[in-house]
């Protein structure tokens, strides 16, 4: 089995370097073939892997291929651990990067129009482009099948870079450069805290492997640290809290998650790839995978659930007021990697990672389906300009739909039965924070609801295009970008369905995630619920699904049936529509102090502390102390001989006295 | 008082008696034959003491030989007295002061209590057939060889360095430049000058 | 008998008076540079002293070595004079400020 690993991440890795190093004798075709097989040989082999651990012909394995370098004993390697929480991130991974490779062929067929001409950055870019998606893939599952944290953190620096270079894609575009800037500072942030706790993590246990460490946390549970001053600290809390805080960045959790929304000016496959399905999802997977070291610390819980359901209620609230249509997408995103942390905080690891699949493949489709508007569209995003599409894209308007149903949880859709288990688990949560928890997912279930059949109505129904000239191009898109999306439909649609049982309530997480009795919500959930079919049978009797309805009924009252009440409604709450639309002024707030502090501090350090102590002090204050010192002194340097003489004679008679006295 | 400390006491007053009256003359030329006269009295000193080669080097080397560069010197330049003398009073409580704390300090120092007869006996004079030259020369030729090349070389120098500071060009000396006279070529000395040959002029009587 | 530290003192009081000599003739060079011949011989008596009372030759040598150095420094430093004579038409001392800072 070892080689099928070494296969499924070495492919996607070959294919991009063919890619990036040959693109340009290899061609456009060439180059997107050749990545798109290498991300296809991954898929199928993690298929493959998956179905092996299904028919419980696969064994857990856990072993390194390479050590990298010894250090005082400290193993650093490159290992795998391949069991079931892997085995579904690496095919949930693989299949939608391999859907998202061929979407690409169609999205970025015309991307010469989107360089200046002449533009050397521009040449290949197609090229470029799914060398760097390629790259992203093998980065990904490095990450999600490493065995050790060096190759965890690895993972997790490269797919920020790859993320970093694919948002800045449109390098000619100052938002874009702006954009990925802003993606990777606020990442440094996080990864700050991740490195602590790796750190942490090392000096305690001293071994990088997770199983090492994880025999090893137990007998840490009740180790007091000092870390300011005489304040004892929980060892497990520190970790978690510090690992929490690198997720916090790569997940975009309040209040790191101002990148996200930025990281749409790349292109909208990686949108779709990176910045909802695959990558910001790796904060979720990580603290899944750290489940027996976060379940030692209620702290770390409570601190991961207040900070989901924060995330999950209030971007949300911002996705109701924008008005392009990937941001719509993006602050869903953040919701809904909102709803995935609070699932993890209440001790659900389980629900997360399941909604993390579902939610994968619904936002990949919801994505795409705005890329395929935007192509659609001649680049357009605005979705006050949009309407009536459904008549000119069918096949987009069919897959948005069914998207969109998944995304707000309607009944028997996969999106359904994953925040329905959230939602339940949180319930069932005891930890402290968990009643705000339950209040804001079910909160924002209303939220999601309206924001996204907002979008929906807005784009796809009512008048057509204002724009003549949009309106005589809006045609369906080709077939490499419907084939992704009606691929990726069908597990949106019934993957849920499928899948809940075995995920949830059986005991396929069995050895991958580690929950103590204490913090068992699903297990409290599983005495009332039996599975796929009792939780459709409860739809009725739970409050998630009448407010679901609640949201979409509102969105089709307001942006429908009154279309006038919106501007109403805008010009009542004048104040919060403002707080909405400026994000709660996060930028603002971090661009005066964070931005403006250190600036401050700078000219601080530049003005008193270089001009003043170093140069003019320091350096220049030296030389002139010198000076001075050299013009006291001149003075005695008379050049008459005879005061030379009479120097020398005082010295004898000073010597000789000194001689007689002593 | 033996004849040798009678001699010694006499050498001694007319040394410091000399030497006095080198640092006090008015004239220069005075100082420098007080000067003499102090090498002289050293001289007999050093007599005394058995260091005859020396005591005939310091008259010959010092009397013969520096005294009368130093004599010489003095009458070449023409100096003015008078203001160089300006100062000489009020300079001279000072000089006595650091003369007398000197002497005071160095009696102390090297006086009858350190090294007195009691403390360092008188050698036993040499005899008749001892030969201070030979015996200085002995030395000089075998361990002292290297030191006494290197002082022929600090001569030479002193030598060579003297005129080189001294001599200057007068532009009024006629001198030779051998370099040019050795190189120069017969094309330097000798014109070839090509011309057409002469004409007989036919005269038409 | 001549003590050791007759000697001693002897070359003690020439030794001072060439130093006052340097005090109270401090403008002309001509004799400063006498007064440094005199404290030479100062120095030489004391070796001829040590020589002799010790009966170590080599205090002589280094007298012998003394005189030489001695020789040419005089020489040179009169071949100095004249050249400072011949360029500033002076030899006094006040007038030669040229090394003051």
């Amino acid at each position: 089995m070892e080689n099928i690993y070494l296969l499924i991440v070495l492919s996607p890795l070959v294919g991009a370097i063919i890619a990036g190093f040959w693109g340009g004798q290899i061609g456009r075709v060439g180059a997107h073939w050749v990545t798109s097989a290498g991300v296809g040989i991954a898929a199928v082999l993690s298929l493959f892997v998956l179905y092996g651990f299904i028919s419980g012909d696969n064994q857990v394995f856990n072993g390194s291929v390479y050590t990298w370098m010894v250090s005082d004993g400290l193993k650093m390697e490159v290992g795998f651990l391949v069991d079931h929480l892997t085995a579904v991130m690496i095919s949930v991974v693989s299949f939608v990067s391999f859907c998202i490779h061929i979407y690409t062929i169609g999205y970025m067929a015309d991307d010469e129009h989107n360089w200046p001409q002449e533009s050397l950055a521009g040449k290949n870019s197609y090229q470029r482009f799914f060398s760097y998606i390629s790259l992203f893939t093998f980065s990904m599952l490095m990450l999600v099948m490493s065995n050790n944290f060096l190759q965890l953190f690895f993972g997790w620096e490269a797919v920020g870079l790859v993320s970093y270079l694919l948002i800045g894609f449109w390098s000619v575009r100052p938002t874009a450069i702006l954009a990925n800037m802003k993606a990777f500072l606020v990442n440094r942030v996080g990864d700050f805290g991740f490195i602590l706790g790796i750190a942490a993590v090392v000096m305690y246990t001293n071994s990088l492997d997770y199983a090492e460490v994880f025999k090893a946390v137990p007998g840490l549970a009740d180790t007091q640290i000092q870390i300011f001053g005489d304040t004892n600290w929980s060892l497990m809390s520190v970790i978690g809290i510090l690992l929490f805080v690198g997720a916090m960045g790569k997940s975009a959790q309040v209040p790191l998650h101002v990148w996200l929304p930025d990281s749409m000016e790349g292109p909208t496959p990686i949108s779709a790839l990176i910045h909802a399905a695959t990558m910001v999802t790796a904060g979720v997977f990580m603290v899944a995978r750290m489940s027996p070291i976060y379940e030692l610390s209620e702290t770390a819980l409570s601190f991961i659930l207040v900070i989901g359901a924060t995330t999950a209620m209030f971007t949300g609230l911002i996705g109701i007021v924008q008005n392009d249509i990937k941001r719509v997408v993006a602050y869903s995103t953040l919701s809904q990697l909102g709803y995935m942390m609070v699932a993890l905080g209440a001790s659900a690891y389980a629900a997360g990672i399941f909604h993390l699949m579902t939610h994968a493949f619904f936002k990949a489709l919801l994505f795409l389906a705005a890329g395929s508007v935007i192509i659609g569209m001649h680049h357009k995003q605005d979705i006050r300009d949009m309407g009536g599409i459904r008549k000119y894209m069918p096949k987009t308007y069919w897959t948005a739909l069914l998207g969109s149903l998944a995304l707000i949880g309607f009944p028997g859709f996969s999106g359904f039965f994953s925040k329905d288990a959230i939602i339940e688990a949180v319930h069932h949560s005891t930890i402290a924070g968990s009643d705000y928890a339950y209040a804001m997912v079910l909160a924002g279930v209303f939220v999601t609801a309206l924001y996204s059949f907002r979008m929906f109505f807005l784009v796809f129904h009512g008048e057509g295009p204002r724009d003549e000239h949009a309106r005589e191009h809006l045609h369906e898109s080709p077939k490499v970008v419907t084939i992704p999306l009606v691929l990726l439909a069908i597990p949106s649609v019934c993957i849920g369905y499928f899948t809940v049982d075995a995920m949830l309530f059986g005991d396929w997480f069995a050895g991958a995630l580690h929950v103590l009795p204490q913090h068992d919500t699903l297990g409290e959930l599983g005495k009332s619920v039996h599975g796929a079919n009792s939780m459709l049978g409860h739809v009725f009797l739970s409050p998630p699904f009448y407010l679901a309805m609640a949201g979409l009924f509102v969105a089709w009252f307001i942006y429908m049936k009154q279309p006038s009440l919106a501007e109403k409604i805008k010009g009542l709450f004048a104040p919060i529509y403002t707080l909405l639309d400026k994000k709660y002024f996060f930028d603002e707030i971090y661009q005066a102090v964070f931005a403006g502090g250190s600036r401050g501090i700078g000219s601080f350090f530049w003005n008193k502390g270089d001009r003043k102590l170093i140069d003019e002090i320091i350096i220049n204050g030296s030389a002139n102390n010198v000076g001075r010192f050299a013009g006291l002194v001149r003075n005695i340097q008379t050049g008459y001989l005879f005061h030379y003489a009479f120097a020398m004679i005082l010295g004898l008679l000073f010597l000789l006295t000194w001689f007689v006295i002593f | 008082m033996t004849f040798e400390k009678f001699l010694f006491y006499v050498f001694a007053a007319v040394l410091v008696f000399a030497a006095t009256m080198v640092i006090t003359r008015r004239n220069p030329v005075h100082s420098a034959l007080f000067l003499v006269l102090a090498f002289f009295s050293s001289a007999g000193i050093w007599l005394l003491a058995e260091a005859e080669f020396l005591a005939i080097v310091l008259v010959l080397v010092y009397v013969g030989a520096v005294m009368v560069l130093f004599l010489f010197v003095v009458m070449m330049l023409d100096v003015d007295v008078a203001t160089m003398r300006a100062g000489f009073m009020r300079n001279l409580p000072v000089g006595l002061l650091i003369l007398f704390v000197l002497v005071l300090e160095m009696f102390i120092v090297v006086g009858p209590g350190i090294f007195g007869l009691d403390m360092i006996p008188a050698p036993a004079p040499q005899p008749a057939d001892y030969n201070n030259t030979a015996v200085l020369g002995s030395v000089l030729y075998t361990v002292y060889m290297y030191p006494f090349e290197i002082a022929a070389v600090i001569l030479l120098v002193a030598i060579v360095a003297a005129i080189g500071l001294t001599m200057r060009k007068r532009p009024e000396t006629k001198s030779q430049n051998q370099s040019a006279q050795v190189q120069v070529r017969s094309e330097d000395r000798v014109r070839v000058v090509k011309m057409a040959s002469e004409q007989k002029m036919e005269i038409k009587r | 008998m001549i003590a050791l530290s007759d000697y001693l003192i002897l070359a003690a009081v020439l030794f001072s008076l060439s130093i006052a000599g340097i005090f109270i003739n401090r403008k002309n060079l001509i004799i400063l540079l006498m007064c440094v011949e005199l404290m030479l011989l100062a120095v030489n008596i004391n070796f001829i002293a040590f020589s002799h009372f010790l009966g170590d030759t080599a205090g002589q040598v280094f007298v012998f070595f003394i005189l030489t150095v001695a020789a040419a420094e005089a020489a040179i430093g009169l071949a100095i004079l004249m050249v400072l004579f011949r360029n500033r038409r002076t030899i006094n001392v006040e007038d030669l400020d040229t090394l003051k800072g």
